[in-house]
């Protein structure tokens, strides 16, 4: 006998364990299977963009550091690298180089949050988190010993770094980049295959790949559906053209293949690290000669890089006074969501949270 | 506490009813709510019949908070430093943290408060049992920090919920937040058990 | 190496597939009419194989406002700026390019809300990051 049933809002509201933030979910439900995805983001708007107008262009910096705060040395090189292609001003070597190695460690932390909390999600309750958090306790030890902060650093400047590094800065950093692999081989042992995990996680929410050109998807969801489109690749920026690495893709676009995208390219930035440290010139100036209120000239300019979430990108208008006329942030993870709703629909609650996990999203980065 | 039954049909109507409040918010929220510190001032009149079971009791509501932690943004991954096993919080007995506000103690406030989240911050507050406390974590939160002039940032959630502790930094050391749930023990115990809450201000009237 | 490809070029073979809409050009960027939008998007899609759009945004210039948009082709390795004007202050409107590369979907409705450009043709025209009934339209230049 046929059943009348009716479909109902459910509320996964901004306040939840699992949300990774201040995002809300509207999702319309017919039983237990998901019919229509709505998200609904900006409970951490804080409106940067319209205070960046007011400030100078040093002044934007620490601003810059609270968009993605997991990873927030690279926005700082996101925005200096726009400003330097404005005012086109030549970055010294050793800033380079510096800069090489901080952006690869940065990936490597986020990266193992992501993987860490995607867990979560999947029931293994906090005890990835609390492993990976051992290490992550190790770079942060290491930015500690280089700018006095843990979490947001403001160490970037307009034109190279603030200061130079400490004399304990690269043996430490060499007995992290010597001992990490084993870690990285311990985590895989754990997790790679857990049997709970692959159940929950292979096959669920597949991103096909023309959808993910056609959404403008990029970072590791690009990859993972089998795209190969990696920036420090296809369109080096600073000096990533004299290190030699590989770029890891998946085949399917399931929420393994994200995860398994993140555990390669955290090997690979160990890759790039080590290559940098030898490299590296003894000495050196770190800061090209800027001053403190600096114009530059009028015009516009568009500066990206490949940051751990996917392709940030700074938009600045400048009008030649010491401040910006327009300041635009082109968020990757935004830009990603907007295929929840392909990759969702079909799919159980539960399996709501975990395709949610995977695509590793940071609402400060998302509301600005 | 009133019970709110909306009359709601659709999410079009769910979301200018939402606009609505925020926008109430926003009027009627302007100045600070006084700090619950009378505390700091008077002598505590124990009863002198029950004066150990007052300490007693007092001592172990100290050593066994459940934390509610509302964490939006940079200030809430600090916090869970703070629990990991480097700056042990458990050993403080916040081993568990509690997502449903129906069973927590401390409500701690970590990261930017935006007006539109500002609501949820007062809902959630609302359906915690007393005797409950809140800590304000970070800039942000006292005061708005560095997005004060924003056009959608709370200046300091103290408009809207009373606060008894200010954890300063940003984002503050896991041994400032440490430092600041200290303080806070320091004025659970010195609770009774007619008024465990203290939630009196300077001029002495009650601020929940 | 992504290679930006020069402008005023570009133009003149747009200007020759889909006539009338090509306004001005320069080095960087092509200007089109805002009329004519929808068809250049198709045709960069479909014909010139540029189907990675990277970023959409607004700027308020007090004269007139500008939306910019930046393609990409994945297969040549290639990219280009695309900008539309509309001059009014009141009710400004453009066609919105959902349709061809969805990746405008959120930032359209980002662009709607802080700065009150509607663009028509887009399936849910929204607030997405104030909430209903938010008096203005932030960034503009004349909002305190």
């Amino acid at each position: 006998m046929p059943v009348k049933t009716e479909s109902f809002y459910l509320n996964v509201g901004p306040q939840h364990p699992s949300t990774h933030g201040v995002f809300r979910l509207r999702l319309t439900l017919d039983g237990e299977v998901v019919v229509d995805v709505e998200p609904i983001v900006g409970y951490l708007h804080r409106g940067i963009e319209k205070l960046a107008e007011t400030r100078t262009y040093t002044q934007i910096i620490p601003l810059t550091d609270r968009l993605d705060y997991l990873a927030s040395m690279t926005d700082n090189v996101a925005y200096c690298l726009a400003v330097e292609k404005l005012a086109g001003i030549k970055v010294p070597e050793r800033a380079e180089y510096i800069r090489i190695i901080i952006s690869e460690l940065m990936r490597i932390s986020s990266h193992m949050m992501a993987v860490g909390f995607y867990l979560n999600d999947c029931g293994a309750f906090f005890t990835p988190v609390l492993y990976m958090w051992r290490e992550r306790e190790k770079i942060l030890d290491l930015f500690d010993m280089l700018c006095g902060q843990r979490l947001l650093y403001n160490y970037m400047r307009v034109g190279g770094v603030s200061q130079d590094l400490p004399d304990d800065f690269l043996p430490a950093l060499k007995k992290f980049v010597d001992e990490m692999p084993k870690y990285i081989g311990e985590y895989n042992q754990l997790i790679k295959d857990n049997e709970i995990f692959l159940a929950r996680s292979k096959g669920v929410g597949i991103l096909p790949k023309e959808t993910a050109v056609n959404i403008g998807a990029s970072g590791p969801v690009l990859r993972a559906s089998g795209v190969k489109w990696d920036l420090r690749k296809m369109d080096p920026y600073s000096i990533y053209d004299r290190f030699d690495f590989d770029v890891p893709i998946g085949e399917v676009g399931d929420c393994y293949d994200r995860y398994w995208v993140r555990v390669l390219e955290m090997m690979q930035s160990l890759r790039i690290i080590e290559q940098a440290m030898k490299q590296m010139p003894q000495e050196g100036p770190v800061i090209a000669d800027v001053p403190q209120f600096f114009r530059p000239p009028k015009g516009e300019t568009y500066g990206y890089i490949e940051a751990p979430k996917g392709n940030l990108g700074f938009y600045i208008v400048s009008d030649g006074s010491i401040a910006p006329y327009r300041l635009h942030i082109f968020p990757p993870t935004l830009i990603n969501i907007t295929a929840l709703k392909d990759m969702m629909v079909g799919w159980k609650v539960a399996d709501m949270i975990i395709i949610f996990g995977s695509m590793d999203v940071v609402l400060g980065e998302i509301d600005r | 506490m009133e019970i709110v039954r909306p009359d709601l049909y659709t999410p079009e109507e769910a979301d200018i009813a939402e606009g609505k409040l925020i926008n109430s918010f926003i009027e009627n929220c302007t100045s600070p709510i006084p700090d619950p510190d009378r505390w700091l001032d008077e002598e505590i009149h124990r009863n002198i019949l029950l004066t150990s079971l007052d300490m007693a009791v007092a001592w172990a509501r100290q050593r066994s908070i459940f934390p509610l932690i509302f964490g939006t943004a940079c200030c809430a991954f600090e916090m869970i430093g703070a629990s990991g096993p480097r700056f042990d919080l458990p050993r403080f007995g916040m081993d568990i943290i509690r997502f449903s506000p129906r069973q927590a103690d401390v409500m701690l406030i970590t990261g930017t408060i935006t007006w539109k989240m500002a609501t949820a911050a007062k809902m959630i507050y609302d359906q915690m049992p007393e005797p409950k406390w809140v800590i304000a974590v970070g800039a942000c939160a006292i005061s708005g920090g560095t997005f004060r002039e924003s056009y959608s940032v709370v200046p300091g959630i103290n408009r809207i919920l009373p606060v008894d502790v200010y954890v300063p930094g940003c984002p503050p050391r896991p041994e400032a937040m440490i430092y600041g749930i200290t303080r806070l023990h320091a004025k659970i115990v010195k609770g009774t058990i007619d008024n465990p809450g203290l939630s009196l201000n300077k001029e002495g009237k009650e601020t929940r | 190496m992504t290679t930006a490809l020069n402008g005023e070029e570009l133009a003149k073979k747009i200007a020759e597939a889909v006539p009338g809409s090509v306004v001005s050009s320069d080095k960087s960027s092509i200007i089109i009419d805002g009329k004519s939008l929808l068809q250049v998007a198709e045709h960069f899609k479909n014909k010139l194989g540029f189907d990675y759009l990277t970023a959409v945004t607004g700027v308020d210039y007090i004269d007139y406002f500008e939306v910019v948009y930046r393609v990409v082709s994945m297969q040549h390795n290639q990219s280009i700026f695309l900008k539309a004007r509309c001059y009014t202050r009141e009710d400004p409107a453009l066609p919105s390019v959902t349709p061809v590369w969805r990746a405008a979907y959120y930032q359209e409705r980002e662009i709607y809300d802080l700065l009150g450009i509607k663009f028509e043709g887009h399936p849910y025209l929204k607030r997405l990051l104030l909430w209903e009934g938010f008096n203005g339209y932030p960034l503009r230049r004349d909002y305190l």
